[in-house]
């Protein structure tokens, strides 16, 4: 074996133990980036949070509330605290909507006086149960799982309600026509 | 003046740098490129020049933190002298830069530069664009604000409308399941970190092709580019005619570089910074959001496109658009270069011209998205309502309260979002209108639950009352003239 291709081999061996040593620290790298991605199925993303007492809520009106997202950060600011849309339908019975438009996500506001949500941004229009009424969303607004505990309405949530797949929130949702959980 | 050579000279020893950096000044570029028409290029590179500037004086103060860039950025625009001068260089260089970059690949591609052998400048030059873009969209969440907040969301909208892995990458987005803190640090980190880092990197390879290959030479009708000779060709002509770069090239990409700077300064020091609009508090939902110059167009699409034709064209849009730009030198890397023989490439770019144009100046207006505050805020014009009956005045109410104004206009106020109402009574008879507002339809939600019968009935009758005075109202032709129905 000749000198050259010995250390060519060298060179090989050397090149093999870098590559090694890289996918070696790529694990920990490539974790850690995925990190958001791979959370998901901790807890925090979606928890029971309260909206208060549902005195709060009158019967037949719908009313803006606030929640602290569960895994909110010192830097979050004003950010952690999220508004949605309740509704008390009547007899603890309860809708839950996301302030976020099923289109691109907007915020909605509700006018009372046309029974409407309307959406700045496209135009969207949903009915007072947040069901489709006009405009490009191709659905009603998401709503949150709730239940009444101690007088107080808790909703399932944590999570940017978007309208991919992952936001088939109110497939599990009870709708106002059904008993209530609590 | 000695002292200065000598230190030269003892760096150069060291370096050696100066032999290739004056080979490069003095290479010979052909003649009628020391043109007006390739400034661009280098123009774009001075604005990324200024960005990279104005941004680091700008990280001096800025503080990537959800709870505090609003507050730093309000420091930036009121209590650091002249802070509001540098957020608004690099918000009108960042305007700029894109406008350039825009132009140089308009001209570029209308000067056939991009066929053999500069393929790979052009594939290099399409990231660039990306990239560029890249850096307008997470800067503009950078200046954390309302409309920033809410961008974001609209961003994570479209993200999550991608089969199977949307939601992952909406939290890969979102740096976890919601928008926060961490969502601003990644963006932080893309827009100081990544993009420049690949932008300078990218620029740099850019430049070297350019230098390695050569310039393209002016474009004639009837010059064909073919792969057999072309490089010899454009050797032949940079030897016999060429001219050094230096000064030839040089002196008119100073000046137009001096211009476009003192433009950037000019409506920095006239127009201020951009924002921040509100405080990003998800809270204060009075908002409408609206996204910066360069994407307002992806905001009139999206509003237009028939919803079951968004998510295709969404997703599928930006890819073929991409696969067309990266293809292209391959496609036709060969023949004519002249814009005067090549009129499908001249109506191309008018077309998308037009196209963005229209779809811009539609998105400045926004008629698609509904004046939340008329109903409120606007008041039906006089010549509406003088001369009508009780019935029809209190129509005008149910009108205004029921908040049918912020769809409908009447005298050019109110919401466009809906037709004008101002003739609707020639359109639609008194039984029409009736259905129409009750069981809605054609984009029109149904105020059957929301009106009471007395509510329907003024309605209706101020409604019946909107037609042009020469014009008469519309009515049922099985009816005769008179009846009543």
């Amino acid at each position: 074996m000749s000198d050259l291709s010995r250390r060519q081999m060298f060179l090989k061996i050397a090149a093999l133990f870098n590559g090694a040593v890289g996918v070696l620290l790529a694990i920990p790298i490539v974790r850690y980036v995925l990190s958001p991605v791979t959370g998901a199925g901790k807890s925090g993303y979606e928890s029971w949070l309260s909206l208060g007492s549902i005195d709060q809520f009158p019967s037949g009106e719908t009313r803006l509330a606030t929640y602290r997202n569960p895994v909110a950060q010192a830097s979050d600011g004003e950010t952690a605290d999220i508004p949605c849309w309740v509704r008390h339908v009547d007899n603890n019975r309860f809708q839950v909507f996301a302030i976020n438009c099923a289109h691109l996500g907007c915020p909605v506001r509700w006018f009372p006086q046309s029974g409407l949500f309307m959406c700045p941004c496209h135009g969207g229009a949903y009915y007072s149960d947040g069901s489709r009424a006009s405009g490009p969303p191709e659905r009603g607004l998401f709503e949150y799982p709730f239940k009444i505990l101690d007088g107080k309405l808790h909703i399932q949530a944590g999570e940017l309600l978007t309208p991919g797949p992952s936001a088939r929130v109110d497939d599990k949702t009870p709708d106002s026509t059904r008993p209530p959980c609590a | 003046m000695r002292l200065i050579r000598e230190i030269g000279n003892w760096l150069d020893e060291r370096l050696q740098l100066g032999a290739p950096i004056r080979e490069t000044m003095q290479h010979p570029i052909p003649r009628d490129t020391a043109s007006w028409f390739y400034v661009f290029g280098s123009a774009a590179m001075t604005a990324f020049g200024l960005q990279l500037v104005t941004g680091i004086l700008l990280a001096l103060i800025y503080v990537p933190s959800a709870g505090e860039a609003w507050n730093s950025l309000q420091i930036l625009n009121h209590q650091v002298s002249l802070g509001w001068f540098i957020r608004a260089l690099h918000g009108w260089g960042s305007n700029f830069m894109l406008a350039i970059v825009l132009v140089h690949m308009v001209q570029v591609f209308l000067f056939g530069a991009y066929k053999f052998p500069r393929e790979l400048t052009w594939i290099l030059g399409v990231f660039l664009l990306l990239m560029t873009l890249g850096m307008a969209f997470t800067g503009q969440v950078l200046r954390f604000d309302q409309d920033a907040y809410w961008g974001l969301g609209i961003g994570a909208s479209i993200a999550s409308r991608v089969p199977i892995v949307g939601p992952a990458v909406v939290k890969l987005m979102l740096g976890g399941p919601i928008i926060a803190g961490a969502t601003l640090s990644r963006f932080f980190t893309l827009h100081v970190f990544v993009i420049p880092g690949s932008l300078m990197l990218f620029v740099g390879l850019h430049v070297l092709l350019v230098l390695k290959v050569g310039i393209n030479e002016w474009p004639m009708p009837g010059r064909l580019v073919r792969r057999a000779d072309y490089l010899e060709k454009y050797h032949t002509m940079t030897r016999t005619q060429g001219v050094p770069f230096l000064p030839y090239g040089v002196w008119k990409d100073a000046v137009f570089s001096g211009v476009i700077l003192l433009a950037i300064a000019a409506c920095a020091l006239y127009f201020g910074p951009f924002g921040p609009t509100g405080q990003p508090d998800p809270r204060v939902i009075q908002t409408a959001p609206r996204p910066d110059f360069f994407f307002l167009w992806l905001y009139a699409l999206l509003s237009l496109l028939p919803p079951s034709l968004e998510t295709p064209v969404l997703l599928i849009g930006p890819v073929i658009a991409l696969i067309v730009l990266l293809v292209l030198p391959f496609f036709s890397g060969e023949g004519e270069k002249s814009w005067k023989r090549r009129p499908i490439a001249v109506l191309t770019i008018l077309l998308i011209a037009v196209a963005l144009g229209t779809f811009t100046n539609l998105a400045s207006h926004a008629p698609w998205s509904p004046v939340m505050d008329a109903w409120t805020g606007a008041p039906i014009p006089a010549k509406f309502v003088s001369g009508r009956t009780p019935l029809q005045i209190h129509g005008a109410l149910v009108f205004q309260s029921k908040q049918c104004h912020n769809c409908h206009a009447l005298g050019e106020i109110g919401g466009k979002r809906g037709p004008a109402l101002d003739a609707v009574a020639v359109r639609l008879t008194g039984d029409q209108l009736v259905r129409q507002v009750l069981q809605g339809g054609g984009n029109m939600p149904a105020y059957g639950k929301n009106l009471n019968p007395a509510e329907t009935t003024a309605l209706v009758a101020f409604l019946e009352t909107l037609h042009p005075s020469g014009q008469a109202a519309a009515r049922d032709a099985f009816l005769r003239p008179g009846e009543q129905p």
